[in-house]
Order: C-alpha cells, then sequence, then structure tokens
C-alpha cells in the first residue's frame, strides 16, 4: 500500500479561511477518489498560512475495476429483415467500445456486459491538480501576474508524491515537484521531501508544524504554561479567545508564544477598550488576576523561535502603548463634553443619503417605541426611560473614542451615560439597542432596551423599503435580514404579543414622506419570512412552516412562531391526517369573502347540521387567539368529526339558495377560525 | 537592529536603491497634490492596460482631515509614502519585499514579520485589490496588494503595489516618541521641518479655506477634465481629477459639505476616474502599447482579434 501527499503552497491565505478550505480540500479529495473509484485508508489533512496539503494512506494499486450490464436495443430492432446485426445494434456495440459478437440476449433485449479495469493509482492522482486544486472555491479571490486564473492566494508551488514518486501535473505554469518550503526565516528555501509519508517530520525539521490542531494544541499550551507561570488566569473557552486562538494559529507555523506588560496607569480606561485594542487590533490575549480584575500583561504568539524574542516584545509593546495612549486620551476629552454637544453633532451624521441623518432616524424611532410600549402596557417609568434612552441613544457615535475604536458603539455609550448622570435603565438601553449583534446573538435583556432594538430595526427596514432600497437574493448590503431577524428573536424571547400592522401602520402615517412609499405588507411578509427562515432552521417541516406564516393577519411574531410550533407538535398525533383533512375541506369549500356570517337554525335539515352549528356556536376567535394557537387547535381539531359527520349527510350547493347559502355561512364561520392557524392546505398530508 | 540608526533619508536612498537593483525605474513625487501614492499616475494610470510597469518613489501624500495641528505624535496632515509597483506582479515580490527590510538593516530573525489579511478599496477611484497589511513585531508598517480593479475595470495585468509608510518605518527603525523627533538627515529633525506646516495646513484645512472658492474650483476643475478627456487628453485630464479629489478633500476636512452632497461629489470623482482609466487604456492602444515587448501577449491583446486591436469602427 502506498501513501501520496499532496501540498499546495500558497502566499499568506486570510486566516479566517484557512481551516474551511483544509476542510474542503479533503471533502472534494473524497469526491474525486470516489469518482474514481480509487481506495484509500485514512486522509489526513494539514494547513498552515502557506500551504493546504494532504496526506492518503494506504492508497490501492489501482481503482476497482468495474463490471456494468448496459442494456441495447430490443431483440427484434436488433436485427435487420436478412437477420443482420441491425444499424442500432451495431451502433450500441460501438458505442460501448465492443462488437456485436459480445452480445448477450436476455429479456427481450441484447446486453453488454463492460468490463472497465483498474486504472493505476498514479495516473489517477496525476488528474487530482484539475479536479480539485484548480476546483477549490473560496469566498475571495485574486488573481496574479498575467493569468486570469482565480484563487485564494497566488499559488507558489505544488508537492504531489505517491511515496517517492513525483506524480507530475501542472496548475497554471506551476509544475508539481517534491520541493516544498520551510518556515520563511527559520528555514532555507527549499527543502526537499523525500517520500510521502515523511512530510510531517520534514516540514517540522523546516520549522513547520503542519498539523493545524497540533500547533493550535502547542500554542495553548505555551500560552497556559506562561499565564500559570505568573499567576494570571486566561480564559480560552469564551467564544472570542476561540476566535482568537484559531486565528492566531493560523497566522503562524512555528508559534512561540510570549507576554508583554503595559503601564498600571492605563487600567483607568474601561476594561472593554482595553480588551478591544489588545484582542481586535493587536491579536493579543488579556489576563485577569484570581479576582477577576484585568491585568496590565498580555500574552501573544510570535511566528519563529525565542531567538531576539527581546525585540518582539518590546516592539508589540510599544504599539500597544501608542493605542492606549490614544484611548485614554479620547476617554479625557470625550468628558469634557456633554450629551447634548454629541446630540448637536449627531444631527449631521448621515443615517443613509436617500434616507436622511441619523438625528431623524432616531426621532422616528423615539415615536415608534412610544407605540410599541403602548402596546406592551409599559408602566410611566418604563415609558419615561424609554423616551430618554431614545433621544440619546447614538450620541456615542460622535465621540473620539467610538471614532477610533467603532466596535465599541453602545457600549462606550452605556458606559458614558453612566458617567454624563444618567440613569441605569437608560444606559443599559443604550447598549443593548444593537442587540442582538449576530444571527445567534444575545438579545437584549430589559424591557426598555428589547423595545428600542426592536424600534430602532424596524425603522431601518421601513424606510430602507420606503427608498426601494431593498434586499434582493443574497445582497442585503444594509444588514435588514439580520435586523428583521433581531426584531423576530426579541419579540419571541420576550414573548411579546405585538400586532406589528397596525403599529406600524400608525408609525408611517405620523412619519409622512420618509416611510410614505414603503409597502406595509411587502416591509411585513419581510419580517415574516424570518420567522419561516427561523422555523425552517429549527428543522420543522416547509409544509407547516408555510401553513403556519401564510395568512399573517395582524402579524403578531410570537403568535405565529406559537402556532407554527403547534402545528409541528400536532403533526405527530394519530388524527392529525384526519383533522387536517376535514378542516382544509371545509377551506376549500368556504368563501374567500364571506357573503354571510349568519346561520339561521331554521333552516336546517339534517342532525349533523345542528350538530356542527352546536359545536362552533361558541368559539369565538378572538377568544381563542387570546388563549393561544394552542387552544385554537385543540377547538378545531374538536370539530373534526362533526364536520365529518356534516359532509357524509350534507350537501352544500343544494338548488335551494336559501339553503345554500345558510351552509355557506356555517362553513365561513369555521373558516374564519381556521385561518387563525394560517393556511392548512399547505399543509402535505401522507 | 542596525548600530546607527538610519536616518529618513538614509531608509529612502537604501529603499531607492534595493527596488532600483530590483528593476524597479525611479520616478519623482507627483507634482500634484494626492492623498496616497497610489493616486499618482505612475501607479493608478499604469495600473490598467496590459504594459509591463515597474517603479517606485517617495509620494508626499496630503491628507486634510488627518492634520492634528502638528500635536499627535504619528498623525499627520502629510505623510510619506515609498510606493514600489511592479507589474506584472513577480512569483518572488514577497521575497522581494522582505529582502527591502533586511536592507534597512531588519533581520527577520529578530522580528516578527507577519502577513496579516487586509484588502484595500478605494471606491472613489474605483480602486480595489487584495494583499495585506505587513506587521513588524506588532506594527504595520507595509501596504502590499494586488490591484484588482482599478478605475472600475478589471485589471489586464495584475499590479503588486507595496507602501511602505516612510513615518512609521523611521519611527521604528529609530526608535522616537513622536514623528517630529525622527531624524531626517544631518542632524535636522523631522519636526523642523514639518511642524510647522502641519500646523499651518490644519489651521487652514479645518478654518481658514476659502469654502466658496473651493466649491467654484471644484466645478472648474471638474468641468476641466471632462473637457479634456472628450479631447483624449490623459494626462492633463487627470492632474484636474486629482485637483478634484484634493479640493473635495478640502471641503470635507472643513466640514462644509452636507451629508448628501458628500455621495454626490464621491460619484462625481468616481465617474471621471472610470473615464480616464478607459481613455488611457485607449490612447496606449493607439500608441501600439509601447512597453508590451512580450509577441504572445501582444498578439492577445493587439492580434488580429485582439482584446484593444483596432477596428474600422474606431
Amino acid at each position: 500500500m502506498s501513501t501520496f501527499l499532496l501540498e499546495i503552497g500558497l502566499e499568506e491565505v486570510p486566516a479566517h479561511l484557512v481551516t474551511s478550505s483544509e476542510s474542503q480540500l479533503v471533502a472534494r479529495t473524497k469526491e474525486f477518489l470516489a469518482a474514481h473509484r480509487l481506495t484509500v485508508g485514512d486522509i489526513k489533512p494539514f494547513s498552515t498560512p502557506r500551504r493546504l496539503a494532504l496526506q492518503l494512506c494506504d492508497v490501492a494499486e489501482e481503482s476497482e475495476a468495474l463490471s456494468e450490464e448496459k442494456r441495447g436495443p430490443s431483440v427484434e430492432r436488433a436485427k435487420d429483415e436478412n437477420g443482420e446485426w441491425s444499424k442500432a445494434a451495431q451502433g450500441f456495440a460501438r458505442g460501448q467500445g465492443a462488437t456485436p459478437e459480445a452480445f448477450e440476449v436476455r429479456d427481450g433485449y441484447v446486453w453488454l456486459t463492460k468490463h472497465t479495469t483498474g486504472v493505476p493509482a498514479n495516473q489517477i492522482l496525476s488528474q487530482i491538480g484539475e479536479e480539485v486544486v484548480s476546483q477549490m472555491k473560496f469566498t475571495t479571490y485574486m488573481k496574479w501576474a498575467n493569468h486570469s486564473f482565480l484563487y485564494v492566494r497566488p499559488i507558489r508551488w505544488l508537492v504531489a508524491l505517491l511515496d517517492e514518486q513525483v506524480i507530475n501535473f501542472n496548475v497554471l505554469d506551476i509544475a508539481t515537484g517534491r520541493v516544498t518550503r520551510g518556515h520563511r526565516f527559520l528555514s532555507t528555501e527549499h527543502v526537499t521531501i523525500s517520500d510521502a509519508q515523511a512530510y510531517e517530520e520534514t516540514l517540522q525539521s523546516a520549522y513547520v508544524l503542519a498539523d493545524a490542531e497540533n500547533r493550535k494544541a502547542q500554542i495553548k499550551s505555551q500560552l497556559e504554561t506562561i499565564a500559570n507561570r505568573n499567576h494570571w488566569v486566561l480564559s480560552l473557552d469564551n467564544a472570542p479567545a476561540q476566535d482568537l486562538l484559531e486565528e492566531v494559529n493560523n497566522i503562524v507555523e512555528w508559534p512561540t508564544a510570549f507576554s508583554g506588560s503595559f503601564d498600571q496607569k492605563y487600567l483607568e480606561v474601561p476594561d472593554e477598550v482595553l480588551i478591544t485594542s489588545m484582542r481586535e487590533h493587536q491579536r493579543f490575549f488579556y489576563v485577569r488576576d484570581a479576582t477577576g480584575k484585568l491585568l496590565p500583561h498580555f500574552l501573544s504568539v510570535r511566528n519563529g523561535d525565542t531567538a531576539h524574542l527581546d525585540n518582539v516584545i518590546a516592539g508589540n509593546e510599544k504599539v500597544l502603548v501608542a493605542r492606549l495612549e490614544d484611548a485614554e486620551f479620547f476617554y479625557r476629552e470625550d468628558q469634557q463634553k456633554k450629551i447634548a454637544d454629541y446630540m448637536a453633532k449627531v444631527k449631521t451624521l448621515v443615517f443613509h443619503e436617500k434616507i436622511g441623518t441619523v438625528y431623524e432616524h432616531m426621532q422616528r424611532v423615539g415615536l415608534l417605541a412610544e407605540k410599541l410600549a403602548d402596546a406592551l402596557d409599559f408602566d410611566d417609568d418604563k415609558k419615561t426611560d424609554l423616551a430618554r434612552a431614545a433621544e440619546i441613544y447614538k450620541f456615542d457615535l460622535m465621540t473620539g473614542m467610538v471614532g477610533e475604536f467603532d466596535e465599541l458603539q453602545g457600549v462606550m455609550g452605556e458606559h458614558y451615560a453612566r458617567l454624563f448622570g444618567e440613569n441605569e435603565h437608560v444606559a443599559t438601553a443604550i447598549r443593548e439597542h444593537y442587540m442582538p449583534t449576530s444571527a445567534n446573538g444575545n438579545i437584549a435583556k430589559s424591557d426598555v432596551g428589547a423595545v428600542l432594538a426592536i424600534a430602532d430595526k424596524l425603522d431601518a427596514i421601513v424606510t430602507f423599503f420606503a427608498a426601494n432600497l431593498i434586499p434582493s437574493g443574497s445582497n442585503d448590503p444594509y444588514g435588514l435580514r439580520r435586523a428583521a431577524t433581531g426584531v423576530v428573536r426579541t419579540l419571541t424571547t420576550k414573548h411579546w404579543h405585538i400586532a406589528l400592522q397596525p403599529v406600524l401602520a400608525e408609525f408611517m402615517a405620523a412619519t409622512g414622506a420618509v416611510t410614505a412609499s414603503a409597502d406595509l405588507m411587502a416591509v411585513l411578509s419581510f419580517v415574516v419570512d424570518r420567522v419561516r427562515k427561523l422555523a425552517l432552521d429549527d428543522d420543522i417541516r416547509q409544509d407547516i412552516v408555510s401553513a403556519g406564516t401564510d395568512n399573517f393577519a395582524t402579524a403578531d411574531i410570537v403568535y405565529l412562531t406559537d402556532r407554527i410550533q403547534v402545528l409541528a407538535n400536532h403533526a405527530h398525533d394519530n388524527n392529525f391526517r384526519e383533522v387536517i383533512s376535514a378542516l382544509t375541506r371545509v377551506a376549500r369549500l368556504a368563501e374567500k369573502t364571506p357573503v354571510s356570517l349568519n346561520v339561521n337554525p331554521q333552516l336546517f335539515e339534517n342532525e349533523t347540521e345542528k350538530a356542527l352549528y352546536a359545536a362552533t356556536s361558541e368559539l369565538q376567535l378572538v377568544a381563542l387567539e387570546a388563549n393561544g394557537a394552542e387552544a385554537l387547535y385543540q377547538a378545531l381539531a374538536a370539530l373534526q368529526m362533526p364536520i365529518s359527520a356534516y359532509f357524509d349527510a350534507t350537501m352544500v350547493n343544494v338548488d335551494n339558495e336559501q339553503i345554500k347559502n345558510n351552509r355557506y355561512a356555517q362553513l365561513n364561520i369555521i373558516n374564519q377560525l381556521i385561518a387563525g392557524l394560517g393556511n392548512l392546505e399547505d399543509i402535505v398530508i401522507k | 537592529m542596525t548600530s546607527q540608526k538610519l536616518s529618513l533619508q538614509d531608509i529612502i536612498l537604501t529603499l531607492q536603491q534595493y527596488w532600483a537593483n530590483q528593476g524597479a525605474n525611479l520616478m519623482q513625487a507627483y507634482d500634484n497634490e494626492v492623498g496616497a501614492g497610489t493616486q499618482s499616475p505612475y501607479t493608478f494610470l499604469r495600473a490598467n492596460g496590459p504594459e509591463p510597469w515597474h517603479a517606485a518613489y517617495v509620494q508626499p501624500s496630503r491628507r486634510p482631515a488627518d492634520g492634528r495641528y502638528g500635536d499627535n505624535p504619528n498623525r499627520l496632515f502629510q505623510h510619506h509614502q515609498f510606493q514600489v509597483v511592479m507589474k506584472p506582479s513577480p512569483d518572488n515580490i514577497q521575497e522581494l519585499y522582505l529582502g527591502s527590510l533586511e536592507a534597512l538593516g531588519i533581520k527577520p530573525l529578530e522580528h516578527d514579520i507577519r502577513f496579516v489579511e487586509d484588502n484595500w478599496e478605494n471606491p472613489s477611484m474605483g480602486a480595489a485589490g487584495i494583499g495585506w497589511e505587513v506587521w513588524l513585531d506588532g506594527m504595520e508598517v507595509t501596504q502590499f496588494t494586488y490591484f484588482q480593479q482599478v478605475g472600475g475595470i478589471e485589471v489586464d495585468s495584475v499590479t503588486a503595489e507595496v507602501t511602505y509608510g516612510l513615518e512609521r518605518l523611521a519611527s521604528y527603525i529609530q526608535d522616537v516618541p513622536t514623528v517630529y523627533d525622527l531624524d531626517w538627515g544631518n542632524g535636522v529633525l523631522y519636526g523642523d521641518i514639518f511642524k510647522e506646516p502641519e500646523y499651518e495646513h490644519s489651521k487652514y484645512a479645518f478654518e481658514a479655506s476659502d469654502q466658496t472658492m473651493l466649491l467654484r474650483h471644484f466645478d472648474d476643475f471638474e468641468k476641466e477634465a471632462t473637457r479634456l478627456l472628450d479631447l483624449g487628453l490623459v494626462h492633463p485630464a487627470y492632474d484636474y481629477i486629482l485637483k478634484s479629489s484634493h479640493t473635495f478633500n478640502l471641503l470635507d476636512a472643513s466640514g462644509s459639505v452636507s451629508v448628501t452632497e458628500r455621495a454626490g461629489y464621491l460619484h462625481r470623482i468616481r465617474t471621471m476616474a472610470r473615464r480616464v482609466s478607459k481613455v488611457f487604456i485607449d490612447e496606449r492602444a493607439k500608441l501600439g502599447f509601447p512597453l508590451l515587448k512580450d509577441n504572445d501577449l501582444r498578439e492577445i491583446y493587439l492580434g488580429e482579434h485582439g482584446k484593444y486591436t483596432l477596428t474600422e469602427e474606431n
């Protein structure tokens, strides 16, 4: 059994693409091997900033031979009138690379057994350049020199070895060989690999740790060793630290961790600022003491060995100090002004050139927030806090600190609001209005913050729709889908039943030209579409999701979400099929725009009519919906028997107009209840 | 680090010599206000079309909004870039760059040098590229870009652009607290030369500029650039585009451009940048791309069915 090695040598690949590219290389190689029926044992992947590689262990000598039966023309068509093989038969044989002598006759047809012999592994693997390496897809591409070929970064060398043998192929003008490159500085430029199996050791002796997992483990252990030695608390378990570890791992080939320090005096600057400077800007890990207090030290990783590490430490410290010096300066300067000073500047800040300023956006958000607070019956204290928060919540955009550290928007707003004497609820809401900041990000905790978050996002959606800046396809430059998802998640997490339709209609009526040309139905559909997306992400059946989101009425998002879940839950009931069949039968017969909802019991002709009437006369949609989608489903499920009995005994379309209309009225009443569950006709019942 | 610290002018001389040895032609700083070395015609115009081009030059770069009255340790109204453009991008461009650091006495084994992803974009010039910022012990000292699009046009031949921030690099080499403490040469400090102009230009850009005049100039420059483009006079037209761009930057710094107007001005500059790129290629094609010597490439671009082969209609 042989070992095959493939290495793609690249200029430094963006750190966030290294791991996914490694996985992609493995996945594509597996597909390639399957397509060529070449069996291999383990596949061991490698990746560094400068290379993507894999080793195929136990490569079979050749691909599996294959016998395929191919059916040709029918016996009648296979022979001509003279009993000779017909043109059709000869053509079939030719197409399969055989002659009619090889035909077998079976089941009225002629057959050929096609034997594909095994192809030697080296022959197959010589196609991996064209079929795998060149086919890699990335989220960012570039071309270089005079080539039009696109890749994540320029390819600089290729290694392809089957045991000791070079497998020859080219990608662009780069030919495969056995020469790789070691560490940029610690190794000589060209390093020869004698044998595919020797890859990892050869690179290790050239100061490259090619196994990404192993490299990450080493970085982690080096960092922890330094932290432990100094009694610093380093937490690597949180998501930002994991992301940083992943990034650092993908910008080094030979990691050496080190620590540095900065002056105590900078600790007066808020922790978030220090952490942002260290983590986001310099890719440093921060450390705390046992009590959780941030320490004036940091950990980082060099791409190299320990020689002259003092230079590296001094340089990194100097850069950090320059940043902290700026931060401290802004922190002091920012406090010299007042919120009102910043708000005056917000008046000139563009929200979008076609829509207006951030200040105008804030004023609309204030109005919308007030309407939402009314719908939620907020008490006066909350309403006061909300109004104040809405009045000032973007002021920090004009501070020097946020100008320099834009990722701290909201965080600095909260911090400064407190310093400027705003109350806790207002300060918190300022930070929380950006939430959730990612697809699975946390939702605003405080009620005031959550309403502000919803209003801020809804105003953006409505005004961008009005300006005809509507997301299409994968193009959503203003993040409106993310905003709508944020609205949906906030409402459902808070369990706030709000009928968005009337609230937004009033809001649009009150805000004039800037929202006037927005199509409210389109806006609501856009938000409801996010309900749909979230439900699908939860693995709820597509037909049930459609049923629950159609007929969204006043767009009470929580109710819509609930009823999808209710339908999904009941889909496992034994009688689900019968219930849905009965109800959709009613829905199909009922009129889209009901002529009458008045049922006259005097006109009943049979017992089932009376029974159905009795079963439905007490049901009130408003009351049922108020009790939730589950109550409504239960009530409708209880009608299944009466409905079935009714249809068995009753003809709706009779000649007598009076009786016919009376029966339609009965169905219309039930259909209005059914619409409270969405559009059940979407549900696929088998 | 070398025992005797290189002065700023030593750094310039070293880089010039180094890149001249690598086949770059030394240009002089462009005599028109620009915001970056990229805006020099030696980069912006030459990046388009199929002709090879290798150049290096120092470019004083004016960014009115970055002025700090000479008070900030490293933010400047005008800084200096050392710009290298190599087109088509050589296969060993990273190694050539690292060689330049060694020439400056920065031995890679004594430092931590990293290529950190940083894609560059200048929407107002319709230019975008893929590349890195180079970190030296955690400090960004160079921007490294493979141009993909210039003037809104996908490039025929990729330029590798290496831009050194001279003040930053010198601050690192000389280890001084502010740019004003840098030794320019012969014991004359950076502050001795530039502190006063920094103050005056900041004062001018933020407080003293005549906005009515600037607004009028912008319109005039734009009109002139457009007229010259119609005449196929690429280089004079480009000069007026640069003047428009700088005039806009002055207006922007003074805060006299309203929010909606801002987008409008950028759009006007972008429109001109796109046109000039196109006209530049057309004019070079008319000249037969004299710098393009490779016969295969000449066939691709000027052959019978070449991309830029002139046909009867044009």
